[in-house]
C-alpha cells in the first residue's frame, strides 16, 4: 500500500485491514493523532484523508491505499493555520488530548463552510467528544478562525 | 516539543547544574511545626527549596519544576506563574519540566482533591521569592554594591547608582551557589505588584505544542524495542480465568506471546484484575489476538451483581432505622413526629466512570534491576512504591516519569494499569506500552459509588423547616482496602453531609449499611455528587411544598452569615483543612447563590416549558452556586440554553483557569443530569462504549455557560479548590429547572427518558 503523509511518501506491507490510526501511531511514530474509542464516536482519531475529514480509526490501510492524509502534525508547519491560532488565543485545551481531532475537525469545516453558523458547528463538531468540556471554547475559536465576531 | 522530564533532561549549566544533585543529600526543610492540617498532613508534606523547583540556564532560560500531574486543570501554567511571579521572571523565558514521581523530593504529588494550588500557592511563591533574592545576592556581590540596592525586575538585575545590569541566566551559575535564604527573611510580593497571579492573559505553556499535536500523553510515551499489550480482564469483580485457548491468538501476524495474569483476592486495592495479556509488535494485532482468545470465566461472588435490583436493595436500606447515626443535632426524630407538615423523598444516583479521554495508558521497560514507566499517572510516588513491590525492588531503583494526562478524574490515582504493564515488561524482559481500550476503561473503572438517599423534613405552620433526617446508603471507597466495612468513611460523610450547613434545628443523619459489588474509587467531586443532589433537590421540593420561591427558600434554609461548628456537627474532616483557617462561612455560600441568580435574571417570567432551577453546594473548602435554564420540548427533550456558575474559592490565582473548570464541570454535570450512568447485569459493566455511555457533546451541551468569580478581594484568605467543587450543584440545578419548567420531579439520575410523552 503506498500513501503520502504529511507530504512524505510511505509504503506500508502489513495487514490491510489494520486502521489507519495505528499505522500512524505504533508505524510511523506520528502520534498527535489519538485513540479514544476505536469505533468512529468521538473523533479523536480525526485525520484527512484526501481532505475528508475521517475516523482514522476505523479507516483500513487497505482504503487509506493511494490516499494523501494529513494529520494535525501536517495541518500547518508553524502553527500557523487560522484553526491553531484561534486555539491558542482563547486557550481552548484543557487537558488538550481530544484537540487534535477537534482542529482537524474544524479545519475540514471551516474549508467547507467559511462561515458557519452556529447549527453548523453544532452539526459538525458534536462528532468530537471533549471530556473535559471545552465546548464554548471551541465554538469560540471557530468563529474567531472564520473572522466572525464572537458572540 | 516534547514532554521533558527532568529525569532525562540534558544537564543544564547554571543555577540548576547542581542543585538537583544536592537537593537529595539535603535534608528537606519543610514540617518544622506541627504536622496536622493541609498540605503538613498530606504524606512527605511541601517543599519550597528553589533548587528543586527553579533553574535558570546560561542564557536566562528559566525551568520551573512542577511536580502535580497536569490532567487539564492547569496545573503546568499555574505552578509556573506563580513561581515566575515571584521570580520577577519574563514568561517568554519560563519553561516547565514534569518531575518524576519522588516525593522525598519535591512533597506530596497526589494530585487529586483539587489541592495543588491550595497546598503549593505558598511554597511556589516562596521558592520564587528566594530565588530571586539569591540572583540579587549574586549580583550584589559581583558588582560590589549592598543587596538592597540591587532590583532584579522582569528577567533583568539592575544597579540603579553604578549603572550596571545583568539578565537573570548571567548571575544564576553564581547564585547557585549561595545559601537559599531563610524561610523567615524571604519578602514576597504584595498583591500590587503581582505580574502574573490573578491576571487572566497568559497563555497555557503547552499550547504550542497541543496545537502542533506533539505532546506526549501517556499512550505516546515511545522506546525502542517496546512491544504492545492489550489484556482481556475478568468481566466481574473478584472473577478469574478458568481455562483459555490462545491458539487462534497466536496465529495473528505480529502477536508474540500470551501471558495469564492471576487475579488477585479481594479487596484487591489498585492491584491488576488479572486475566489474560496478549503481547504484540502493535496495537493493532494485540487487540486483533485479544478478539482470538477463547476464555471461560469463573464470575466469583459479586456474579449476580444486578444495579436495577440493587436499588431496591439500597432503597430498603434507607428506609431501615438501624444506621449508624452519624449526625444528630436537637431531636430531629421527635420533630419530625410533632411537625404540622412532613415530607419525605428517595434519590438515586448511579454508578458513573470517569472516562478521559484518554484511557488509562502507561509504558514500562524492565531490566538490571531496575525499572522505568512512563505513565499518565495522578499519583506518581504510589504507583512508584506499588510497582518496586509488584516487582520486589526498591522505589528508588523505579523511576515514574508523568507524561501528561488526557483527562484523569479520579481514574488515574489508581495505578492498577501500570501494575499490569510493569509486570508483563518483566515477563517479556522488553519494554511493554499497556493500551487500555475505551471498552476496557468502561468496564474495569474504579466506578462512582451508587446512592439512595432518603430524606424527610418536618415544616412548621409558616413553612419554615425544623426538622432533617438524612439517610444515605452507598458503598464505600473502603470496600476496595479492607473487608468491605459496608459503611461510609468520615471523608465520605465530610462531602456535603457531616458539613451541612443548613440553619436547621433538629438535624440527624444516618449511615445504614450497603455492600459494594463493583470496584469502588474516587470520581471528580466525590460523595458530593449524591449528597449535593438530594439535598438540593429536596430544598427545593421543600420550597415549592411551602409556597415559596426556590431561591428566598433555600437562602432561608441556609440561615444569616455565620461560621458553621464543623466539629458540633461531627464533621472531623475538613478537606484536611484547619477549621480555624478554613471555617464553613454561610455568607460566603449566600453570596455565591445571590451572585448566580441575579445574573440570570432570577425570577422573571420564563415561557411555557421552560424554567429556572438553582443549587449551591460548599465542597473542597470552596463555594459554588448553578442557575440553569432549561427548555423541554413536547416530546421530553431537555435544551439548555444557559447555565451561571458562580464560585468563591477564595483568590482567583489564574482566572482563566478556574473559569475553564467551571465551564467543564457545567459540561461534565449536564451529563451525569441526563445521560450518563454505568449500570450492571450478572456482575457485568453493560455499557461499552460512548454509544452507551452518553457523555456530552456540543449539542446536547448548555449553549452558554456564564463564570462568575465571587470573592478573593482578601489576598491573605486562603485557597479553596477548583477542579471538582463546580461538579456537584450542576446536577441538581437542572433537576430543579426542569421542575420549574415541566412540575415534574426528577428523583433518579439520568432523567434518561422519564420526561418522554
Ligand atoms: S478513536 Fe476514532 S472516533 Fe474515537
Ligand atoms: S481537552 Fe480534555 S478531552 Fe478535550
Amino acid at each position: 500500500m503506498d500513501l503520502t503523509v504529511n507530504g512524505e511518501a510511505r509504503t506500508f506491507g502489513g495487514d490491510p485491514d489494520m486502521p489507519l490510526l495505528w499505522y500512524l501511531r505504533d508505524e510511523l511514530g506520528l502520534t498527535g493523532t489519538k485513540f479514544g474509542c476505536g469505533a468512529a464516536l468521538c473523533g479523536a482519531c480525526l485525520v484527512h484523508v484526501d481532505g475528508v475529514p475521517s475516523f482514522s480509526c476505523i479507516t483500513p490501510m487497505a482504503v487509506a491505499d493511494g490516499a494523501e492524509v494529513t494529520t494535525i502534525e501536517g495541518l500547518s508547519s508553524d502553527g500557523s493555520h487560522p484553526v491553531q491560532v484561534a486555539w491558542r488565543e482563547l486557550n481552548v485545551a484543557q487537558c488538550g488530548y481530544c484537540q487534535s481531532g477537534q482542529m482537524m475537525q474544524a479545519a475540514a469545516l471551516l474549508a467547507e463552510t467559511p462561515e458557519p453558523t452556529d447549527e453548523d458547528i453544532d452539526a459538525v463538531m458534536s462528532q468530537n467528544i471533549c471530556r473535559c468540556g471545552t465546548y464554548p471554547r471551541i465554538r469560540a475559536a471557530i468563529k474567531r478562525a472564520s473572522g466572525q465576531e464572537d458572540a | 516539543m516534547a514532554l521533558e522530564n527532568i529525569s532525562r533532561r540534558a544537564v543544564l549549566m547554571g543555577m540548576g547544574a547542581g542543585a538537583l544533585v544536592l537537593a537529595l543529600g539535603i535534608p528537606a526543610r519543610a514540617q518544622e511545626e506541627e504536622q496536622k492540617f493541609g498540605a503538613d498532613a498530606m504524606p512527605h508534606g511541601w517543599r519550597d527549596d528553589p533548587r528543586i523547583f527553579v533553574s535558570i540556564s546560561p542564557e536566562g532560560v528559566v525551568t520551573v519544576t512542577v511536580h502535580r500531574s497536569e490532567m487539564g486543570q492547569g496545573v503546568r501554567t499555574s505552578m509556573a506563574m506563580v513561581l515566575a511571579d515571584e521570580l520577577e521572571a519574563d514568561w517568554a523565558q519560563v519553561r516547565v519540566a514534569q518531575a518524576p514521581g519522588d516525593e522525598p523530593t519535591f512533597g506530596n504529588q497526589d494530585t487529586d482533591g483539587s489541592r495543588s494550588l491550595r497546598h503549593f500557592f505558598g511554597p511556589m511563591r516562596r521558592a520564587g521569592a528566594a530565588a530571586r533574592q539569591m540572583l540579587r545576592e549574586a549580583a550584589a556581590a559581583e558588582w560590589g554594591v549592598p543587596m538592597d540596592e540591587v532590583t532584579a525586575e522582569n528577567h533583568v538585575l539592575r544597579h540603579e547608582g553604578s549603572g550596571q545590569e545583568a539578565g537573570y541566566g548571567e548571575m544564576a551559575a553564581r547564585a547557585a551557589e549561595l545559601e537559599v535564604p531563610e524561610r523567615e527573611g524571604i519578602v514576597l510580593k504584595t498583591p500590587d505588584q503581582f505580574r502574573y497571579i490573578g491576571k487572566d492573559d497568559l497563555e497555557l505553556i503547552d499550547n504550542p505544542a497541543i496545537v502542533m499535536g506533539t505532546t506526549i500523553y501517556g499512550i505516546d510515551a515511545r522506546v525502542d524495542g517496546m512491544l504492545y499489550a492489550v489484556v482481556a480482564r475478568p468481566p466481574v469483580l473478584g472473577g478469574r480465568v478458568a481455562s483459555y485457548d490462545d491458539s487462534a491468538a497466536l496465529e495473528i501476524p505480529g502477536v508474540e506471546r500470551v501471558i495469564a495474569i492471576d487475579s488477585p483476592d479481594l479487596p484487591s486495592g489498585f492491584q491488576p484484575l488479572g486475566g489474560v495479556a496478549v503481547v504484540a509488535t502493535n496495537t493493532w494485532a494485540a487487540m486483533r489476538g485479544r478478539d482470538a482468545l477463547q476464555i471461560e470465566w469463573e464470575d466469583g461472588e459479586h456474579g449476580s451483581y444486578d444495579s436495577e435490583a440493587y436499588r431496591a436493595t439500597l432503597e430498603e436500606a434507607a428506609r431501615s432505622t438501624d444506621g449508624a447515626v452519624i449526625r444528630n443535632q436537637g431531636d430531629a426524630l421527635a420533630a419530625l413526629a410533632e411537625a404540622p407538615r412532613r415530607f419525605e423523598a428517595e434519590y438515586y444516583i448511579p454508578h458513573l466512570a470517569q472516562a478521559p479521554m484518554e484511557p488509562p495508558m502507561a509504558l514500562a521497560r524492565v531490566e538490571n534491576g531496575r525499572a522505568e514507566i512512563w505513565a499518565c499517572v495522578q499519583a506518581p510516588q504510589v504507583t512508584r512504591v506499588r510497582v518496586a513491590e509488584k516487582l520486589g525492588l526498591q522505589p528508588e531503583d523505579v523511576t515514574v516519569n508523568v507524561t501528561l494526562l488526557g483527562g484523569g478524574f479520579g481514574r488515574k490515582s489508581k495505578p492498577d494499569f501500570v501494575l499490569e504493564a510493569a509486570v508483563l515488561a518483566q515477563e517479556m524482559g522488553q519494554p511493554v506500552k499497556m493500551v487500555w481500550t475505551r471498552e476496557d476503561d468502561l468496564h474495569h473503572s474504579f466506578f462512582h459509588t451508587v446512592s439512595v438517599e432518603r430524606l424527610e423534613a418536618g415544616l412548621d405552620e409558616n413553612g419554615r423547616c425544623t426538622a432533617w433526617l438524612h439517610r444515605t446508603a452507598a458503598p464505600t471507597i473502603g470496600s476496595i482496602f479492607a473487608p468491605d466495612p459496608g459503611q461510609k468513611l468520615p471523608f465520605e460523610l465530610g462531602m456535603g453531609l457531616t458539613n451541612m450547613p443548613l440553619d436547621i434545628p433538629n438535624v440527624r443523619a444516618e449511615n445504614p449499611q450497603a455492600q459494594a459489588h463493583a470496584r469502588i474509587g474516587w470520581y471528580r467531586s466525590v460523595s458530593n455528587i449524591p449528597h449535593a443532589f438530594a439535598i438540593q433537590s429536596f430544598i427545593d421540593e421543600l420550597a415549592r411544598e411551602a409556597g415559596r420561591d426556590p431561591r428566598d427558600y433555600l437562602l432561608e434554609v441556609i440561615g444569616p452569615a455565620r461560621e458553621v461548628d464543623l466539629a458540633e456537627q461531627g464533621d472531623v474532616w475538613n478537606y484536611g483543612e484547619d477549621p480555624g483557617r478554613y471555617p464553613l462561612d454561610t455568607g460566603r455560600l449566600r453570596r455565591v447563590i445571590e451572585t448566580a441568580t441575579e445574573a440570570a435574571n432570577w425570577g422573571r417570567e420564563m415561557p411555557e416549558r421552560t424554567g429556572l432551577g438553582v443549587a449551591a453546594h460548599y465542597s473542597f473548602v470552596s463555594y459554588v452556586a448553578v442557575v440553569a435554564e432549561v427548555e423541554v420540548s413536547d416530546t421530553g427533550e431537555v435544551r439548555i440554553p444557559r447555565v451561571d456558575i458562580a464560585i468563591d474559592c477564595g483568590p482567583h490565582v489564574n482566572p482563566d483557569r478556574i473559569r475553564s473548570q467551571m465551564e467543564g464541570a457545567v459540561i461534565m454535570g449536564t451529563g451525569q443530569a441526563l445521560t450518563t450512568q454505568i449500570t450492571f447485569a450478572e456482575g457485568r459493566v453493560q455499557q461499552d462504549n460512548f454509544d452507551s455511555y452518553v457523555v456530552p457533546r456540543m449539542d446536547t451541551s448548555p449553549r452558554e455557560i456564564h463564570v462568575h468569580l465571587v470573592g478573593g478581594e482578601d489576598p491573605d484568605q486562603p485557597l479553596g479548590g477548583v477542579g471538582e467543587p463546580g461538579l456537584p450543584p450542576v446536577m441538581p440545578a437542572i433537576t430543579n429547572a426542569i421542575f420549574a419548567a415541566t412540575g415534574q420531579r426528577i428523583r433518579a439520575l439520568p432523567v434518561g427518558d422519564q420526561l418522554r410523552t
